[in-house]
This record gives C-alpha cells, sequence and structure tokens, in this order.
C-alpha cells in the first residue's frame, strides 16, 4: 500500500504528466462523444489518433535521449516493426477475401508465385501472438543492438551514426520482395482487426481512444519509471557517465533497460498507428522519418515526457496546416523550427512555460570548451 | 545448278554503300561478274553473293537427298532441312517450300513420302514434280510449322528466288518489282555469306581499318570460303593490329573448315589467347564437335570464362575504386568538420548538392554566353563550386553551430534542419526534377586498360579525388592554417593560449570543409543527376567512411572510403545491389562493435575529452 502511494507520489511529482493525462483522457473521451453525436467530423478522429501515436512513439524517444543522453536516430525502425506486426495480423486476416482469393496467401505473395507461407508468418492469424511479437519484436531487435553497442562503448554522435545506419539498412531490406513484407507496396487493404471491419467509424472511434490510454499509461509508467532509482541512475548515466561507472554501477545495463522498454513503446505506438492509417510500408523506416521524431522532442522540451507529447503533437498539427496551406513552405517551417528550437529553446515548448527548473529534467548545460 | 545472271537489284543502303566500286573490282581474287554500265559492280556483287551461296551449298550436297530429309515431324530437322534445300539447287526447291509455306504439302503416313498439291488441288510427288493422279487425301497430312520452320521457309524463300529462271521473281526475291519498296531478304546463312564476300573482298583495301574490319567480319561470319583470300591477306599484312585481326578470322574459319585437325587445334589455340564473348561463342560453337577439337574447345571455352570472371572482377575493382572516390571527395570534407571540430554537419550532403548545382550553372551560363569555352566550363566550376560551398558553411558556422559547440547531438538536429532549408531553397529556384550535366568532350568515351574498358569521367573522378586530397594533406601539413587548425584539433584551450584565434579558425575550417563537399558536388554532376536530393544519397554513406576510417584521419578517410567502395562494388554480383548495400552496412555496425573509434583511432588524452 505504502508503495502504491509512493508510487503515484513520484508520478504526480512533475505536476505537468498528471494534467496532461487527464488532458489526453479528457479530449479523446470528447471527440469519441462528439463524432458518435455527429458534431465532430469524421476525419478528424483518425487524425487525432495518429497524433496520439507519434506522441507515443515521442514519449519513448524522450525516455532514451531526455533520461539516457542515447541520442536514437533509429526509433523508426521500432516503429515500422511494431506497426508491420500488426500489419501482418491484418494481412493473415483477409484470407480469401484478397484479390486474388486465397486462403492463406497474402496477395503480394501470391502475385509473387509463392507457393507457402514464410515460417516468420505462421501464428500472426491469432491477435495475441501478433500483438505480442509487436512488443517483442522491436525489443529483441533494441536487446541486440543496444547490447553489441553499450558494450563497446559506442556513445554519443556514433552511436546516433550507427542507429541511422540501421534504420537505413532496415528500410533498404524492406524494399526488398524477398523479405516477404510486401517490398516497395508494404502492407494494406486491410479488412478487420478483432471481428470488427477497420474502416467502420466506430472502429476507428476505438482505435483512438485505445491510442490515447496506451499514451497515458505509457507516460505514467515513464514517470513513475524516471522517478525511480533506476530513472535516478539513468540520468546520472546521462550526465556523467564515467562517474556512475567509477562509483561501481554499471552504465549500460541502464541504459541497455531503457532502451528496450523504448522500443517496446516505440512497437507499440506502430502497432497502434498502423490499423489507424491503413497501410505500413518501408518507407516508416526512412532516416528522415526517425530524425523528425526526435525533433518532435526536441521542439516539445526533452527529458520531460510531457514535453515529448506537446511537441509531438504542435509539430504535427503544424505539418498538417502547413501541407494543406502552403505545401511549399512545410520544409522550410520544419528547418526553421529545427533550428530556431535549437539555439533559442533547448529546453523546447515546455521551457517557455515553467520557469522552475526541474531537478530530474535539468539539461545539463554544458559550455563550449 | 544455275548461276543467275546479275541483275540489278536494289540491294539495302548498308549493304551497298559499304566499298566503292573501284577496290571491288580492282583487288578483287573472287571470280567476277560480267555485268556492265551503271549497274556493274553491284551485278559483280550479286554475282559474287550467289557465287558464295552456292559454294557455301556445296559441302551439304553431299548429304542425303535434301527433299527426303523433309519428311520429318520434328520441327528443328525441319527447319533445317528447309535450310539446305533452299541452298541446295535442287530442282523441285521452289515449289516445295511455296507449298511448305502455304500448307500444301502432304506426307504419306504409311511411308513417308512427301507430295505437294498445286493450286487446281492436283497432288505431285515432291521428289519429282511428276503428277501423281494415283494420290487421294486420305493417307495424308499436313506437314506442319512452328515459328522456326517458317522463318526457314522465308529464309529459303528469298534465296531460292534468286535461282530462279523466271527473271520477274528473281527481280521480285530482289525487291525490284512494282511495290518495289521491299528490300532484298537475308536470313543468317545469306547474311553471313555476305559479310563473308564483304570481308574477302576489303581485305585488300588499302586503308588498314577497312582491312581490320574486313577481317572482324570474317571472323564473326566464320566463313571457311573465305580461308584463301584471308591467307593471301595475311601474307602480305604489315600492321600488327590488323594481321591479329586476320590470324583469328583465319583461326574462326579453319575450324569451320574442313582442315585437318592440327590446323583446328592451333586455331583452338589462336582463339584462346583472345579471350573474349566473340571468341567464346566461335569456340562454344565448336565444343560438341569429335574429339580432339571438341574436348579442346570446350577446355579453351572453359579458359575464356575464366579470364572473363576474373576481368568481371577486375571492372568490379575499378567500379569500386570510383565509388570509393566519390565517397572519399564526400567524406573528406566531412573528416574536416567531425575531425576537427567534432561537429556532426548532416547539411554537408547539401554542400555537395550546392557544388553540383554551381556546376550546372556555370555550364548554362557558358553556353548562353560562350559556347566555345563549353569544355573548360569545369575549370570554372571547380573554384566556383568550392566559393559558394565554402561560404554558405562559413555562414552557417557563424550563425548556428557556433552558438552550439560542446553539444553535439543540438547540432545534429540543427544542421539537418538546414539541410531541409538548403535542399526546399533550390527546390524552389531550380524545380525539383533533375538537371543534367554535361561532360566535356575530354571526359567522355572510354579508356582502354590493359582489356578493361573505363568510362573516362569515372577515371578522371578518380584522379580528381586523389589530387583534392593530397592537396588537403599538403593544406595541413604544410600551411600554418593547416598548422592552426591541428593546433586547435589537439587541444583547442592550449592553442587558443598560443595566440590562436580559434573562431577563426573554426569559421575557416568549416568553409573549407564545405568548399570540398562543393568539389565533391562537381565530380558528382557529371557521373550523377543533379536533384535537390543529390547529396541525402550520400551522406550516411560519408558518415560510415568517416567512422570506419577513424575521426580526424585523413588517411583512415582513404583507406575506409576505397574499402566501401570496392567492397560495394565486389559484393552487388553476389548478392544484388541493395542486399549488398545491407551486408555492408550491417558489417560496419559490427565493426564499430570492435573498434569504437574506426580504423585507425587518434590516440592521447585530448581525444577522450
Amino acid at each position: 500500500m505504502t508503495g502504491a502511494v509512493a508510487l503515484l507520489r513520484a508520478i504526480a511529482a512533475d505536476r505537468a504528466v498528471p494534467i496532461a493525462a487527464v488532458v489526453i483522457l479528457a479530449t479523446a473521451l470528447a471527440l469519441a462523444f462528439g463524432n458518435s453525436n455527429g458534431t465532430v467530423p469524421n476525419w478528424l478522429v483518425p487524425l487525432v489518433g495518429k497524433y496520439l501515436c507519434y506522441a507515443l512513439l515521442a514519449v519513448s524517444i524522450d525516455l532514451v535521449w531526455g533520461y539516457g543522453g542515447i541520442l536514437s536516430l533509429g526509433h523508426g525502425v521500432f516503429f515500422g516493426l511494431g506497426g508491420y506486426a500488426i500489419g501482418m495480423h491484418m494481412m493473415r486476416l483477409i484470407g480469401p477475401r484478397g484479390v486474388y482469393a486465397h486462403p492463406v496467401l497474402p496477395d503480394f505473395m501470391v502475385f509473387l508465385n509463392w507457393t507457402e507461407l514464410p515460417w516468420y508468418w505462421h501464428g500472426f492469424q491469432h491477435f495475441p501472438f501478433a500483438a505480442a511479437m509487436a512488443l517483442l519484436v522491436p525489443g529483441v531487435v533494441a536487446l541486440v543492438f543496444g547490447f553489441l553497442a553499450f558494450r563497446s562503448r559506442v556513445t554519443g554522435v556514433y552511436l546516433s551514426i550507427i542507429t541511422q545506419a540501421l534504420t537505413f539498412a532496415t528500410m533498404l531490406a524492406f524494399f526488398r520482395n524477398d523479405m516477404g513484407f510486401g517490398g516497395n507496396n508494404g502492407l494494406t487493404d486491410f479488412r478487420d482487426l478483432l471481428g470488427f471491419p477497420v474502416r467502420s467509424d466506430g472502429m476507428r472511434i476505438a482505435l483512438m481512444l485505445a491510442s490515447a490510454v496506451a499514451l497515458v499509461l505509457s507516460l505514467l509508467g515513464c514517470r513513475a519509471l524516471v522517478a525511480s532509482r533506476f530513472g535516478m541512475v539513468l540520468v546520472a548515466v546521462r550526465d556523467a557517465e564515467s562517474r556512475v561507472r567509477f562509483l561501481g554501477y554499471r552504465p549500460e545495463h541502464y541504459k541497455l533497460v531503457a532502451l528496450v522498454i523504448s522500443a517496446m513503446l516505440a512497437g507499440l505506438a506502430g502497432a497502434l498507428y498502423v490499423p489507424q492509417v491503413g497501410i505500413i510500408n518501408p518507407s516508416e523506416f526512412a532516416p528522415a522519418n526517425s530524425i523528425e521524431a526526435v525533433v518532435w522532442v526536441a521542439v516539445g522540451g526533452r527529458g520531460r515526457l510531457v514535453g515529448a507529447v506537446l511537441g509531438a503533437v504542435a509539430v504535427n498539427a503544424a505539418k498538417t496546416w502547413f501541407t494543406g496551406a502552403l505545401p511549399e513552405l512545410w520544409l522550410f517551417a520544419l528547418g526553421l523550427l529545427f533550428v530556431l528550437v535549437t539555439l533559442f529553446l533547448p529546453r523546447g515548448l515546455l521551457g517557455l512555460f515553467t520557469l522552475r527548473r526541474s531537478s530530474i529534467a535539468a539539461t545539463p548545460a554544458v559550455r563550449p570548451a | 545448278m544455275r548461276v543467275a545472271t546479275p541483275v540489278t537489284l536494289t540491294l539495302p543502303l548498308s549493304l551497298r554503300e559499304r566499298e566503292p566500286c573501284g577496290t571491288l573490282r580492282q583487288r578483287s581474287p573472287l571470280p567476277q561478274g560480267e555485268g556492265q554500265g551503271e549497274g556493274d559492280w553491284r551485278a559483280t556483287l550479286l554475282t559474287l553473293l550467289v557465287a558464295l551461296l552456292l559454294a557455301v551449298a556445296l559441302p551439304l550436297r553431299a548429304q542425303p537427298d535434301p527433299v527426303a530429309a523433309l519428311s520429318t515431324t520434328n520441327f528443328d530437322e525441319l527447319g533445317r532441312a528447309v535450310e539446305r534445300l533452299g541452298v541446295s539447287g535442287h530442282p523441285q526447291a521452289l515449289p516445295l517450300v511455296e507449298a511448305l509455306r502455304d500448307g500444301r504439302l502432304f506426307r504419306r503416313a504409311s511411308d513417308g513420302t512427301l507430295f505437294w498439291r498445286d493450286v487446281r488441288g492436283a497432288f505431285h510427288a515432291a521428289a519429282t514434280g511428276e503428277p501423281a493422279a494415283e494420290i487421294t487425301p486420305a493417307g495424308l497430312q499436313p506437314l506442319r510449322l512452328n515459328n522456326r520452320v517458317r522463318r526457314a521457309v522465308d529464309g529459303a524463300l528469298g534465296s531460292l528466288s534468286l535461282f530462279n529462271p523466271d527473271p520477274r521473281l528473281r527481280l521480285e526475291a530482289g525487291g525490284g518489282d512494282l511495290g518495289g519498296l521491299q528490300p532484298l531478304r537475308l536470313n543468317n546463312r545469306v547474311r553471313r555469306a555476305v559479310d563473308g564476300a564483304l570481308g574477302s573482298l576489303s581485305l585488300f583495301n588499302p586503308d588498314p581499318r577497312l582491312r581490320l574490319e574486313a577481317a572482324e567480319r570474317v571472323f564473326r561470319g566464320r566463313d571457311p570460303e573465305a580461308l584463301a583470300a584471308l591467307e593471301t591477306a595475311l601474307a602480305q599484312e604489315r600492321e600488327p593490329r590488323v594481321r591479329r585481326a586476320m590470324e583469328l578470322a583465319q583461326a574462326a574459319a579453319t575450324l569451320a573448315s574442313t582442315r585437318d585437325n592440327e590446323a583446328k587445334l592451333a586455331a583452338i589455340a589462336t582463339l584462346r589467347a583472345r579471350p573474349d564473348l566473340v571468341s567464346r561463342g566461335t569456340l562454344a560453337a565448336f565444343a560438341g564437335a569429335p574429339a580432339p577439337v571438341g574436348p579442346a574447345a570446350a577446355e579453351a571455352v572453359a579458359a575464356i570464362d575464366r579470364h572473363l570472371a576474373l576481368l568481371r572482377v577486375g571492372q568490379d575493382v575499378v567500379f569500386g575504386l570510383s565509388l570509393g572516390s566519390v565517397l572519399l571527395l564526400a567524406a573528406i570534407g566531412l573528416a574536416v568538420t567531425f575531425g576537427v571540430m567534432g561537429v556532426i554537419n548532416m547539411a554537408h550532403g547539401e554542400m555537395v548538392m550546392l557544388g553540383a548545382y554551381t556546376t550546372f550553372v556555370v555550364q548554362d551560363l557558358m553556353r548562353t554566353h560562350a559556347p566555345f569555352m563549353l569544355d573548360w566550363s569545369l575549370a570554372f566550376a571547380i573554384p566556383l563550386a568550392f566559393l559558394v560551398a565554402g561560404t554558405v558553411g562559413a555562414v552557417i558556422e557563424r550563425t548556428v553551430i557556433r552558438f552550439l559547440y560542446g553539444r553535439p547531438l543540438e547540432t545534429l538536429l540543427a544542421t539537418f534542419g538546414l539541410s531541409l532549408i538548403l535542399q526546399q531553397t533550390v527546390r524552389s529556384m531550380f524545380g525539383a526534377n533533375n538537371r543534367e550535366v554535361g561532360n566535356p568532350s575530354w571526359m567522355s568515351g572510354s579508356v582502354q586498360l590493359w582489356e578493361l574498358s573505363i568510362t573516362a569521367s569515372r577515371l578522371w573522378i578518380i584522379v580528381f579525388a586523389l589530387l583534392v586530397f593530397f592537396g588537403l594533406l599538403l593544406l595541413l601539413r604544410r600551411s600554418s592554417f593547416g598548422l592552426a587548425m591541428r593546433a586547435v584539433t589537439q587541444n583547442r584551450r592550449m592553442a587558443a593560449s598560443m595566440g590562436i584565434r580559434t573562431p577563426r579558425i573554426d569559421m575557416l575550417t568549416f568553409g573549407l570543409g564545405s568548399g570540398i563537399a562543393g568539389l565533391a558536388g562537381v565530380a558528382l554532376s557529371q557521373i550523377d543527376n543533379v536533384s535537390p536530393n543529390l547529396g541525402q544519397g550520400y551522406i550516411i554513406d560519408s558518415f560510415l567512411v568517416v567512422v570506419f576510417g577513424g575521426v580526424g584521419n585523413l588517411w583512415g578517410t582513404l583507406v575506409a572510403a576505397f574499402t566501401l567502395g570496392v567492397v560495394n562494388k565486389l559484393l552487388e554480383p553476389f548478392a544484388g545491389a541493395v542486399l549488398g548495400k545491407i551486408l555492408v552496412l550491417v558489417a560496419l555496425v559490427l565493426f564499430i562493435q570492435r573498434k569504437p573509434r574506426g580504423l585507425f583511432p587518434l590516440k592521447g588524452r585530448a581525444v577522450e575529452a
């Protein structure tokens, strides 16, 4: 009992987190009710659902970057893998309703003259298995990658560059038809999920609400994590890795755990994202996408979790508006945002609101040597 | 057998205008036609052609009755039989082939005897053409055709009509009838014969280039009839290149001839000494011949295959080196900024792109204002690209990066933002489409290096990359600016206390790195399309090169760039371009695990700071 109280207290220590949780849930519920009685247009629901998934991805990046000091330029890999896992599930559910009406093989495999299902497609007809894979596959990839990288003390920009190479290599691999993931076109034409048609209004509302709940839970979970002893050490690793090592800790273990959790959250985000947009293809692995996600965190304010949510929603809302109103100016705006935020808002948008320096969130201010 | 009297034919242009008629008649050792007047050389040619056709047909006459050979249900055999019939000079050849074409040729199921039906429905015996009144359609099956046979029929009809006693038909065969527009049709055999004839005729041409061409043509045609002419020509040939070609032609023709095995084995050895696909094809055609010629030919084919495989590896290595030099150009600029300043410049690729667009603009201006200097546009583009990219780089350093020293991750983000801005700027100025930059004339074409043929532009890029590399090395080692730069790299604070203005060095270093990227853009514009996304394609690779080679070590960058380039290209034939790239990336990621600071890490206390 005391443990639970302590946990709640730790979560509430950064008051922005419970506030954000309430705001997110309230907004999602309001949208859901508004949509079912007709006051909220249909297109807004999946759009908000998409933003919530992006926000979850941003939270996962903030966990490793803001608290662990690991700038991953490859979170798109985890996001995409989660998306592919759920995409494969929905492909299997199409069954004989596909264009080629093959009872087992997805259309693209029939098209490529494949005769049987590759081994890694087995089991995906069951939702629990696919859902587990959406979390486990990114987790295992992160575990292997992180184990190798942290063990040999690859840090800083080197780590960033090889994560970028990782996502680039993944993109190239998934573009290949022989990989069995639909190549260029990816996976699409989904019909239903858990027995309900994916493109129905009810399903959209349900997915949006599920994203909101997942985001809130992750936010609270991450907050509890970073407020724990583990989180303290993680922040210490971020600020002075060698010193932490000299104190007898194993920084690589802390970083590895953080990276694996983060990858699984990103996978969850991808898994929620794909049914809402109806497609997953290799361009999700494009290095620019991963960098863009990092920028959401930077814009919102890293090391604050809520900042990640704020940044993801703000930047994507701006993107939606720009690409509609001034498409040719969007890249200018995004580029300027990168530059201005890093130059003038090192603590992001959140830094504008909070004058008090939260002890745990403070970004180490390194002066030019 | 009939020898056609010469007729004036409208020969296809390519046939007609090969040789001036003087040479044809003056040197020809072959029998000449009796044509006269305006069409006389054409007539000569035609006579020659026909004579050759008949000559080709001669050895075949020894074979079993060409008409009986038609009695088969195997399409391949039928096709061959038709070809043979077409050149056999058999008196019944034309009606038979025509009947076959129209489905009027029948085979008696009981004994395989052939009959053809004329237009009135009467049957004739195939061998003699005599009417066969007693035959009824009951026991007969029409011979069926496939495309292979149809081609043979067409070919045979074409050549048969040339032999026809009826000049009207001959004329038609030559395309000289009222329609008048039909060219003389050749099948492959006729084509080879024509090649052979032309070949042996121009073997004696005073122009060595034409002699060479003629020898090559005989070589391709493998015409044993040309042997005599070839040997005469060879005896008086002085030009070594032409001699070699003639020897090869002689070898090919010997293989096709009826000469003894010893001559043929020698011919195989000669062909083997020229290991290319044409020799291989020639040899492979005789690999099935009886021993000892067949096995020797097969062995020679295998040897040539080995040689060609080796050659391909050599070619891949050269491609790899040229890819490596592009990577080197793109990466050394990065090595400078990354190595010296610890700054990750994600906009580096855009500096490359700016260099490429500078080249494009310079060339465009020259085309409109000074077209006579177009070949030298690169001489202006190179310094200008360096200046443009360098200036932009220096400005970026002054306005953005300066404020972010010591925060490499933020620098990375800010410069990525800059790269987006630069790309979009260029896109709105020049459009999103690819722009083409032409090669100057001295850079187009290809260079023959041993047996490898290398595109000149790629060779120039290797040279250019090495020049830039050693120039930079010289600058760093020998100039006071280089000294200051190295001092700042090794110990910024100490350098500052010694009176080096580190901010100025930072700016210049960044400008220098960006300027070199601009030079890379000039090089890339020569082999790649110039588009706003040009730099993005190279940025990840360049980063990997720098990290692989060891940050701050130019030699490491050199080794890494060429290694990556060559490995990439060597993997391509086995793994495919994409998988090869993935393999390289994975190998690099693993390599960085083993040696986190690259192949040639900087050592010393300053590194860990």
